[in-house]
């Protein structure tokens, strides 16, 4: 075994090892880390502590409210523009409430709009270098997405009893297809939750994790000297693009999420298709 | 023994590695971390309280707010176009008001203006009247006096001719005529040119 390095040949190859270590240190999985702040104890095996998860949930808790709040302190007849930012989610989330489940519909207006709002500002909080993104995580969209299906499974009955099974029967069948529609619409159903849940999930997992890779090649390219620069250009400018694109389905996954919810709640109020 | 010492060594460097390696990925077992459920219980209890609190915050602060302040608005406004309407109907009433007072005002003063005709025209032709009968009056007398001047002037007539024919016939027969006698001469004369 020799002891250094004697050739330029292997002089260079360090230089790429190191380069590949510096690229392996920006590692795109470990922004998803759930770290525990401040730890409460043991629950059933599992520790149970304030964790930088729940400390984004609360920043987007208290951003939606405190936003809300604050823009509607004058309740100006004419409003200012922070104000009708506020009228106009307002009366965006609540028509499209409105136009997919009736004015029936409007009872669930809170908890759509606490859905929407909630999902939309975290997603729109991850995009912040370095902040946490609450939505990639499976088990949140997934208890959101079985908040969402219990809710309409709870009201279906509560409301039409067993004739919320008429969910399944479309009308206009022939009977003969029934037996198959039913057997086609009731696992159609079931795996409403297992879509709403991974769509989220996997759009904000995917995109943040695009964003460091792109990042990354900057950085390993940079380790190559003045060529290295020159050519960090181009995933820069895919990493500015991806970003604004991340933006995009910021929104675009918070507002399928909520109209996916206003549909299925219409589903609910209304079981006859 | 040994075997169980070096089980313990093996795994102490297992340890240093994973901690080493971990070094990015702390706490971290090994697994991609949104599938660690090791931490599926802390997410889901703080998820439940804050996910909850927003819902409570929105269902009774933040939502009724801003819907009382679109409601005062849309009524502000329902208010406003209902006011507007009433003030549009009032002044179309005022229009209309001031149009039969106008319409009125000239029925009035053509009147007036007939009536002042009508009287003017009244006291000219009374005056002419009276103006008229006293012509007729003065005609009358004027006539009357002429027939008499005529009367008295056709009178004096026979007188004249008796003279003239007596100095006419005294002058050619030489003699004076009787006086009977050329009155009836005369007055005979007088008849037949009076039926000529």
């Amino acid at each position: 075994m020799r002891l250094g390095p004697e050739t330029a040949e292997e002089n260079e190859g360090q230089a790429l090892a190191s380069a590949a270590a510096n690229a392996d240190r920006v590692d795109p999985i470990h922004q998803f880390q759930v770290t525990n702040l401040v730890e409460f104890g043991q629950i059933g095996g599992s520790t149970f502590a304030f964790t930088n998860s729940a400390l984004f949930m609360a920043i987007t808790v208290t951003l939606i409210i405190g936003f809300m709040l604050m823009t509607t302190r004058g309740r100006g007849l004419v409003p200012g523009r922070l104000q009708s930012v506020t009228e106009m989610f307002y009366e965006f989330t609540a028509n499209m409430l409105r136009e997919a489940a009736g004015s029936e519909g409007m009872r669930f207006f809170p908890f759509v709009f606490a859905l929407f709002s909630f999902i939309l500002v975290a997603n729109l909080l991850s995009m912040v270098p370095y902040f946490f993104t609450v939505t990639a995580h499976i088990v949140i969209t997934g208890a959101l997405a079985l908040l969402v299906m219990s809710i309409v499974v709870g009201y279906g009955f509560a409301k039409h009893g067993f004739g919320f099974m008429k969910l399944f029967v479309p009308k206009d069948v022939p009977g003969p297809l029934v037996p198959m529609i039913v057997a086609i619409e009731f696992l159609s159903f079931l795996s409403r939750p297992v879509s709403l849940s991974i769509r989220l999930f996997a759009n904000m997992l995917a995109g943040h994790i695009t964003l460091k890779v792109f990042a990354g090649f900057i950085l390993s390219l940079g380790a190559f000297g003045a060529v290295g620069w020159a050519g960090a250009v181009l995933p820069f400018l895919m990493v500015v693009a991806i970003t604004a694109l991340e933006i995009l389905v910021s929104f675009l996954q918070a507002y399928v999420f909520a109209i996916l919810t206003c549909m299925y709640l219409n589903d609910a109020l209304h079981p006859s298709h | 023994m040994v075997t169980k010492a070096l089980a313990q060594t093996a795994a102490e460097t297992a340890a240093d590695v994973a901690a080493e390696h971990g070094e990015a990925m702390e706490g971290a077992h090994g697994v991609f971390p949104p599938f660690d459920p090791s931490t599926f219980l802390s997410q889901l209890i703080w998820l439940a309280v804050f996910f909850g609190l927003l819902y409570l915050l929105l269902s009774r602060v933040a939502l009724p707010r801003v819907a009382t302040i679109l409601e005062e608005r849309n009524d502000r406004i329902a208010d406003d176009l209902a006011e507007a309407e009433k003030l549009k109907r009032e002044s179309e009433e005022a229009v209309a008001a001031y149009e039969q007072a106008l319409a009125e005002a000239r029925a009035k003063a053509h009147g007036i203006a007939q009536e002042a005709r009508d009287k003017a025209k009244a006291e000219a032709d009374a005056e002419r009247s009276k103006v008229e009968a006293d012509l007729e009056g003065k005609l009358a007398e004027a006539e009357e006096r002429i027939t008499e001047v005529k009367e008295k002037a056709l009178a004096e007539v026979d007188a004249i001719a008796k003279e003239t024919t007596q100095a006419i016939v005294s002058s050619l027969s030489g003699e004076s005529p009787n006086e009977g006698e050329i009155a009836r001469a005369v007055s005979q004369a007088g008849g037949e040119r009076r039926q000529a």
